[in-house]
């Protein structure tokens, strides 16, 4: 064989590889959508998953939070400042927790608290055959696995990004009132004023909400097609990051350019 | 117990959400200062409306009375069509005047209702006979600029 037919021969399986991932991905996805009935007559099932993928979460995206809302009122501030409008801090912390940072830095945090150890966990179940036990006992393994951690991702996600946005706000106005002394009159009013509802805070809530679809599905994909292999559970785990993070960050900007272009 | 436990943790995380999202609509939106109070709608023609937009505040001296509810195109007359929803509780004179302004040198833009003294109040539905176009700043540098050179000949 030739070294040209080689390359192109290369090329050609890497791209069939790609679209066969795709494919087994929607399918995953679509099947997933299908068993979700299941998981409205068994709540209990997602009601432990959102506290294990949610509430366990609270606390570092709470922190995160806070100080992304305390950078963003030092580095805002030093900005405004030069403009002699630092009554539009608030505006500025705001507007970027609601349109972009709460959904896209949670969807990140999120990716790596959440997503890691949904796929290291489907990924173990996998290679300690605890899936195909399930099969066996006619028990199936995408109604009682996967559905739950899906909706469990999908409910929390939202609610992690807008307590980041409160948490980031108050942080902003820690930093922006509290020690640098803006008038807080000025730097509420100044927020409402710009802040819209509709256009702000709904669609950084559809955001979130995509980003919490994106995010679970990659992670349960990449633990369910992890090799049942220790090694093959560590590449699923950090597939799951790198894909979702990038992922999340295509969606946010294709999202940003059809909201707000 | 610990199923109660569970159950009452998501509720309490799901709980927080909906009040993170309400600090954030109340407190840093714009909720507060949605009014369902009862509106009636008038129109008014402009030749010219600037950057007006949809849900820009109406104003009168000051105040807000209502907002911009739509922004079209009369293409028999060839002018602008303001749809406003004013709060019923102010009423205005049928021959006030409206006009567009800017808040500020460059702030955004809103309507200005200016009463007049018709005994007649406007009511739903009715158009509004006198307005005044938004000041758009390229002309009036424009007619600035032509001045000035007609002064140095």
């Amino acid at each position: 064989m030739t070294t040209p037919y080689k390359v192109i021969a290369t090329l050609g399986s890497r791209v069939r590889t790609s679209i066969t991932g795709l494919g087994a991905f929607i399918r995953l996805a679509g099947a997933i959508l299908a068993r979700s009935g299941a998981a409205l007559s068994r709540a209990r099932l997602v009601s432990q998953q959102v506290h294990f993928i949610g509430n366990h979460s609270l606390l570092i995206i709470a922190v995160s939070g806070l100080f992304v809302g305390f950078v963003l009122g030092l580095q805002g501030y030093y900005t405004l400042s030069r403009y002699g409008s630092e009554e539009a801090l608030g505006l500025l912390v705001a507007l970027s927790l609601t349109r972009e940072l709460g959904p896209v830095v949670t969807a990140l945090l999120f990716a790596g608290r959440a997503g890691t150890s949904l796929t290291a966990e489907i990924g173990l179940m996998k290679a300690g055959e605890q899936l195909a036990a399930m099969e066996v006992m006619a028990v199936d393994p995408i109604r009682r696995v996967l559905v739950p951690r899906f909706w469990g991702g999908v409910i929390a996600m939202p609610v992690l990004a807008a307590v980041f946005s409160m948490v980031g706000v108050i942080g902003g106005w820690v930093v922006g009132v509290q020690l640098i002394g803006i008038d807080p009159g000025a730097f509420w009013s100044q927020m409402q004023e710009g802040v819209d509802v509709i256009n702000d805070i709904l669609n950084g809530f559809i955001k979130s909400v995509v980003f919490g679809l994106a995010v679970t599905l990659v992670a349960l994909h990449a633990g369910w097609t992890a090799r049942p292999t220790p090694e093959g559970v560590s590449r699923a785990t950090t597939r799951t990051v790198v894909h979702s993070s990038l992922l999340v960050l295509g969606l946010d900007f294709v999202m940003t350019a059809l909201m707000f272009g | 117990m610990t199923r109660d436990k569970t159950d009452f943790w998501v509720g309490l995380f799901v709980l927080l959400g909906a009040i993170a999202l309400v600090f954030l609509a109340l407190r840093a939106g714009n909720m507060s200062s949605f009014s369902f109070a009862p509106t009636y709608k008038v129109q008014a023609h402009f030749d010219n409306l600037g950057g007006l937009k949809v849900r820009a505040p109406v104003k009168s001296s000051g105040v807000v009375v209502g907002r911009v509810s739509g922004i079209s195109f009369d293409n028999e007359r060839f002018q602008a069509v303001v749809s406003m929803e004013l709060e019923s509780k102010y009423q205005f004179p049928s021959d006030s005047s409206v006009s567009i302004l800017t808040s500020g040198l460059l702030g955004e833009q809103y309507v200005g209702i200016t009463p007049g003294g018709e005994d007649k109040m406007l009511a739903e539905g009715s158009t509004v006979q006198y307005t005044q176009s938004a000041v758009v700043l390229e002309e009036l540098i424009s007619k600035f600029l032509y001045s000035s050179a007609g002064n140095q000949e």
